[in-house]
């Protein structure tokens, strides 16, 4: 019964999704629908991003490269087994299982690569690391550019379209439930640890390169996952998308949100996406303007939008959606606290 | 056979360059006990504690936890066997809440791992639900449960240093080295502090090593004391034998000081 309830608990966030996902992908029109994919898309770098250069405070700049490891997976996978369909399925049902196949074997992959890349890279910290990261990056995309069987310079093209909505839908969700659910568990604080002071987390037992590199693979295998679902959406994988100017787009949407904040890069990562997509009005000046919009909001607002703080941490937030049953328990909740604060100053006095 | 001591220092010696910062450093601390560690600016109180815990491996010597060599192992693997410390200029999680800051420090022994996280399993549940239980009891043994949820950055000074304390006992240490731990804090805050930091061991029954350098704090409340100078142990033993040692009137007051002693003793005994 409980472990029922466990189950649905954990799994909540999707089976809430998953039909909103399935209306919304047969209401959305095409054109406005691969909008909805690049911003979900970005919206996963940003967030997984985020674990590394937010919450453990090392400032990666290699998120394109992991993004390519899941790109070429995905897309070797899927156009190898495009034929191939399960004999007790129909052909759309088999093809989506082999997507999920393929989207597993891509996060898989780039998860290994984050360990290679993050092994020797994270004993140096700060500018060091994000220099080695960008180093590594760049070396990924010339590997794929070499590679006869990765179609070089000019990559896969004819990628089977696969990407939709829900998949896109599912895989924020995943992200953002992987971000929420680290940043309150214990692991999770292990990584503020070392981000606030990292010789202090180690004194206090916290395995700081371990974590690190534990960090960077998760990281990398969401990244991973982006990586597949634009290639598959685009039906297209090129060295040339995933350079470090890719990157470096991402560490703008961390930052802009505000680092460690799980909901700023959800946000801005939206916001970003669609202002570029607004802008293609203006042609010439579009990235004038794109770049004058950032500009201005470092200028304001320093810490980005959110901070470090979460949508569910502000106080606007809270009055509107607490229930005066949840305010009155909280307060409840406060008041033995004082009681105890009153009786360890008695007994010190 | 005894239980093995929790901690102990063999000929540490450790050097930087041509430096000797600290050299044959001896040091056993039996189970329970209250050891001072004094000695004057840069006698390598410090360094000691860093050999000890591990940000420095020493030059020379062996550290040994519970009986087990530990030169070589990091930081956090002798804080999981049971050696935590407080730094002299206080290094807390300065973003996180007083809550936070505890709750890392109870990490160490976490079974659930990344993806019990994801998924919330039971074991996830259950280890989140006695860490929290944990660093509450701590924040409470160090007066501090009424901080719970402030962001550490905004304690007082004191509580800083309290919660620095409580962080530190809540990796479950079987010594605990408190470097400086008053400093900064008038006379009336030392005193409290000595007398926390004797409840601490009573109650936790652990081992405490303290580096401070207001000599007449210490001799209050440890049992015994380590003084050190450019490095060398130049004394060790009980309070009162160690206040008389002219070793360490020296190094504390220089021998100016014990120059004039000895005119303002000389002439005295031309006066009787």
């Amino acid at each position: 019964m409980t472990r029922a309830r466990a189950l649905l608990r954990s799994f909540l966030p999707f089976l809430v999704g998953l039909p909103i996902l399935v209306v919304l992908e047969a209401v959305t029109p095409p054109d406005f629908s691969l909008i909805l994919v690049s911003v979900g898309v970005n919206v996963i770098l940003a967030v997984s991003l985020n674990v590394v250069n937010g919450f453990t405070g090392q400032f990666s700049l290699g998120h394109a490269g992991f993004m390519a490891v899941g790109a070429y997976t995905a897309a070797k996978l899927t156009t190898a087994l495009a034929g191939v369909e399960l004999p007790f399925l129909p052909q759309v049902l088999s093809d989506q299982i082999f997507f999920a196949l393929a989207l597993s074997a891509a996060m898989a992959a780039a998860a290994l690569a984050g360990v290679l890349v993050g092994m020797p890279s994270l004993r140096l910290r700060g500018d060091y690391l994000a220099i080695v990261t960008l180093g590594f990056g760049e070396i990924i995309r010339s590997v794929i550019e070499n590679l006869k069987a990765l179609g070089q310079a000019t990559g896969l093209s004819g990628l089977p379209a696969r990407t939709n909505l829900v998949w896109v839908g599912i895989s924020v969700i995943a992200t953002v439930v992987m971000a929420y659910r680290l940043a309150t568990s214990t692991q999770g604080r292990a990584l503020f640890a070392i981000r606030e002071d990292e010789i202090a987390a180690e004194a206090m037992g916290v395995d700081t390169t371990g974590y690190k590199v534990r960090a960077f693979v998760i990281s990398a295998a969401y990244a991973g996952l982006a990586g597949a679902l634009i290639s598959h959406a685009i039906l297209l994988a090129t060295p040339r998308m995933f350079t470090f100017v890719r990157s470096i787009e991402v560490v703008v949407m961390v930052v802009l949100g505000g680092l460690g904040s799980i909901t700023g890069s959800v946000v801005a990562a939206a916001l970003l996406t669609v202002a570029l997509e607004l802008l293609r009005e203006f042609q010439a000046y579009r990235m004038v303007v794109y770049a004058l919009l950032l500009i201005a909001l470092m200028l304001l607002r320093p810490q980005g939008i959110f901070g470090t703080r979460e949508l569910w941490n502000l106080a606007l937030f809270r009055r509107l959606f607490r229930s005066p049953r949840l305010a009155a328990a909280a307060t409840s909740g406060a008041s033995p606290t004082e009681i105890r604060d009153d009786s360890t100053t008695g007994g010190a006095v | 056979m005894s239980a093995p001591l929790p901690l102990e220092a063999k000929d540490v010696t450790m050097r930087f360059g041509g430096l000797k910062a600290l050299s044959t450093f001896n040091l056993v601390m039996q189970p329970g006990e209250l050891v001072g560690l004094i000695g004057p600016n840069g006698a390598g109180k410090t360094t000691a504690f860093n050999a000890l815990t591990g940000v420095y491996t020493p030059t020379e010597g062996e550290v040994r936890v519970s009986g087990i060599r530990v030169n070589a192992e990091r930081p956090h693997d002798i804080c999981v066997r049971g050696v935590a410390r407080t730094f002299q200029n206080i290094r807390l999680f300065r973003q996180l809440t007083a809550l936070d800051n505890v709750r890392i420090a109870c990490h160490a022994g976490a079974k659930s791992g990344f993806f019990d996280a994801l998924f919330l399993t039971a074991h996830h549940r259950s280890e989140e639900a006695r860490i929290l239980a944990r660093a509450e009891e701590y924040l409470e043994v160090m007066g501090l449960s009424h901080r719970r949820d402030e962001i550490s950055r905004n304690l007082p000074y004191g509580e800083q240093r309290r919660l620095e304390i409580a962080r530190a006992l809540a990796t479950g240490p079987k010594v605990l080295c408190l470097d400086e731990p008053a400093a900064g804090m008038n006379a009336a805050e030392k005193i409290e502090l000595m007398q926390l930091i004797r409840g601490i061991r009573d109650r936790f029954g652990i081992a405490i090593l303290v580096i401070e350098h207001d000599m007449r704090l210490v001799m209050g409340v440890s049992e015994r004391l380590l003084v050190l100078d450019h490095g060398v142990t130049i004394a060790q033993g009980k309070p009162d034998a160690v206040r008389k040692d002219p070793k360490v009137i020296e190094a504390y007051l220089g021998d100016a000081y014990l120059e004039e002693k000895r005119i303002a003793l000389g002439s005295e005994g031309a006066e009787r």
